[in-house]
C-alpha cells in the first residue's frame, strides 16, 4: 500500500517558486491500477517522482506499507515516456542489466528471466536487436520487460505511451492490462489522456493545478477488457466535465489573459487528449 | 599510382635537384637499405613503444580527469580553466621543463607524449560524460544504480562515442609530440632518424622515415580508430540518421 500524506512540494526556479504539489493525501491499495491524470503542471509526473524515490517532499510523507520512502528501490520500477533504455546494449542485455542493478547475482536465472519476460512482451524474436533497430512502441514492450523482470511489487509509469500511434497505444493497452491480471501488481500510471485513463485505471484520480493538489478520486467500475467505446465514453465525460475548467486554467496562464476558450474547443468528446488538439 | 609515376619522371628529367627532392625510386631505395640495416625497424620499435605507454597513460589519465570534471562542479571551476589553457598549449613546449625534471631520459620524452594527449581525451570525456541524457542516470538510479556502477555501467558507456573522438584526437596529438619531441633531442626512435637524416642532407633517407610514419599512421588508424568507430555506429545506429 502507497500512501501520501499531505505532501507538498515545490520547485524555485529564476520565475518564482512553482507549487507543484500541496498538501495532497492519497492511498493507493496493494494490487490496484490507479491512473493519475491532468493537464500539464499539475505535479502528476512530481508524484511519480516522489513515489520513485527519484525526489523528495518538501512536507508531508510518503510512504510504501508505513515506511517514508527515502530513495528508489527494486521493489518500485519505472517505466518513462521515452524508453530509457540503453543504447549500447541489445533487447537482451538491456533487461539482464535491470536484473542485474536489481540485486541478482545468478547469471542462469537472469537468462531465464529475461527469456520469460520477452516472451511475454512478444519480443524474443527481437532480442539481440540494438535500440535503435526497434520502433517505438518495441522500446516500450523491451522496457516493460525490464521493469517487470525483476518481480517489483510497484508498477510507476509516467506516460509510457504518450509517443506512440494511437494504434500501437491501443494494443499495448490490451497488453499491460492483461499482464497486470496476471501479476497483480500495483501500478501507478500517469497520463493526460482521459480515455487512456479510462480504459487502463480501477481509479483516477484528477489533478488540478497551481498548486497541484487532487480534484476527483472517480471509480471505475467497468469490465475488462474494456473495448466497449460507449461505457468507456460515459467516464471520459464525466472527467472531462472537470477536467475542463483545468485546461483553461493552464491556457489562460501560458497564452494571454484576455484568452477565452471558442465553444467545443476544450471538449472531451471528440478529443481524448488533453490539449492534444491545441 | 599515376601521380608517383608523374613524379618519377618528373625527378629523371631535371626538373628539380635530386638532393633537393628525392625521386620515389631514390625513397623506395633508401627505405629498403634502412630496413635491411635494421634502422628502420629500430626506430619504428623506439617510436611505438614510447607512443603506447605515453598514450596508455593518457588514456587512464584523461578518462579519469575528465569524468572528475564532469562530476564536480567546484573542481571544474578551479581547474577547468587551467585544462582549457593548457590544451592550447603546443606539447613540445613542455621540453625544456621536461628536460630539467627529468634530465635526457626516456621519462622526459614520454612527459612529452603525455601532456600532448591527455588534455584532448580529458576534454572530450568531461564533454561526453556532461551530455549524457539525464534521463539514463534516473532510469538507472531507479533500477537500483548507484556510485561506481553508475559511472562504470551507464554514464561512461554511454558518453563512449564522445569519448572515442577524444582517443583519436589524442593518438594523433601523441604521435606528433613525440615526433617533436625526438626530433629535437637524440635519443633513437623514427624522430632521431629523421634528425641524423637532415644532418647528413640525405633528403631520400628523411623521406623514407616519413613514409614509415604515415604508414604506421594510416595501420592504426585502419586497424584500430576505424574498426572502433563502425562498431560504436552499429551499436548506437547512427550510420541511418
Amino acid at each position: 500500500m502507497i500512501t501520501l500524506d499531505q505532501v507538498g512540494k515545490q520547485f524555485t526556479s529564476r520565475r518564482g517558486t512553482h507549487h507543484a504539489l500541496s498538501d495532497v493525501s492519497l492511498t493507493i491499495e496493494e494490487g490496484s491500477f490507479v491512473c493519475l491524470l491532468g493537464p500539464s503542471g499539475c505535479g502528476k509526473s512530481t508524484l511519480l517522482n516522489l513515489i520513485a524515490g527519484l525526489d523528495q517532499a518538501d512536507t508531508g510523507r510518503v510512504m510504501l506499507d508505513g515506511k517514508v520512502i527515502d530513495g528508489p528501490g527494486p521493489e518500485r520500477s519505472v517505466m518513462f515516456q521515452d524508453s530509457a533504455l540503453f543504447p549500447w546494449l541489445t533487447a537482451r542485455k538491456n533487461v539482464d542489466f535491470g536484473l542485474e542493478l536489481a540485486g541478482i547475482t545468478d547469471k542462469h536465472e537472469r537468462a531465464a528471466r529475461t527469456e520469460t519476460f520477452l516472451k511475454k512482451v512478444h519480443l524474443w524474436r527481437f532480442r539481440d536487436a540494438y535500440v535503435h533497430e526497434l520502433s517505438g512502441g518495441m522500446r516500450q514492450r523491451v522496457a516493460l520487460a525490464r521493469a517487470l523482470a525483476p518481480d517489483p511489487r510497484v508498477l510507476l509509469m509516467d506516460e509510457p505511451f504518450a509517443a506512440l500511434d494511437a494504434q500501437t497505444r491501443d494494443v499495448l493497452h490490451v497488453e499491460l492490462t492483461e499482464i497486470w491480471r496476471a501479476t497483480k501488481k500495483t501500478v501507478v500510471f500517469v497520463t493526460h489522456n482521459v480515455r487512456e485513463a479510462v480504459r487502463l485505471g480501477d481509479r483516477v484520480v484528477l489533478m488540478a493545478t497551481r498548486p497541484g493538489r487532487v480534484k476527483l478520486d472517480e471509480t471505475i467500475s467497468l469490465a475488462r477488457p474494456r473495448v466497449t467505446e460507449s461505457e468507456v465514453a460515459y467516464y471520459v465525460g464525466r472527467i472531462m466535465k472537470e477536467l475542463r475548467t483545468e485546461v483553461e486554467k493552464v491556457m489562460r496562464e501560458e497564452i494571454d489573459d484576455a484568452w477565452q476558450p471558442a465553444p467545443g474547443v476544450v471538449s472531451g468528446g471528440t478529443t481524448p487528449g488533453v490539449g492534444g488538439g491545441i | 599510382m599515376g601521380l608517383l609515376l608523374a613524379w618519377e619522371a618528373a625527378s629523371r628529367l631535371g626538373l628539380w635537384r635530386a638532393w633537393v627532392f628525392p625521386s620515389p625510386a631514390a625513397i623506395g631505395r633508401s627505405f629498403w637499405a634502412g630496413v635491411v640495416d635494421g634502422t628502420i625497424p629500430r626506430g619504428i620499435l623506439t617510436s611505438m613503444r614510447r607512443l603506447v605507454v605515453g598514450y596508455c597513460i593518457s588514456l587512464v589519465g584523461g578518462v579519469s580527469l575528465g569524468l572528475l570534471l564532469a562530476r564536480s562542479r567546484s573542481l571544474r571551476e578551479s581547474i577547468g580553466t587551467v585544462v582549457t589553457g593548457l590544451q592550447a598549449l603546443p606539447s613540445i613546449c613542455w621540453l625544456p621543463l621536461a628536460l630539467l625534471w627529468f634530465g635526457l631520459s626516456e621519462t622526459a620524452i614520454l612527459f612529452v607524449v603525455v601532456a600532448g594527449s591527455l588534455l584532448a581525451i580529458t576534454v572530450a570525456t568531461e564533454a561526453g560524460v556532461s551530455n549524457v541524457p539525464p534521463l539514463y542516470v534516473r532510469a538507472a538510479r531507479t533500477m537500483g544504480a548507484r556510485g561506481m556502477t553508475l559511472y562504470l555501467r551507464v554514464i561512461l558507456p554511454a558518453a563512449l562515442p564522445a569519448i572515442l573522438s577524444g582517443m583519436r584526437l589524442g593518438w594523433t596529438f601523441a604521435w606528433r609530440s613525440l615526433m617533436a619531441g625526438e626530433l629535437l633531442f637524440v635519443s633513437g626512435g623514427l624522430g632521431q632518424l629523421l634528425a641524423t637524416g637532415r644532418e647528413l642532407g640525405d633528403m631520400a633517407r628523411v623521406m623514407a622515415v616519413m613514409v614509415a610514419i604515415v604508414t604506421l599512421g594510416l595501420v592504426t588508424e585502419v586497424l584500430i580508430f576505424q574498426r572502433l568507430d563502425a562498431r560504436v555506429r552499429e551499436v548506437w545506429g547512427t550510420d541511418r540518421s
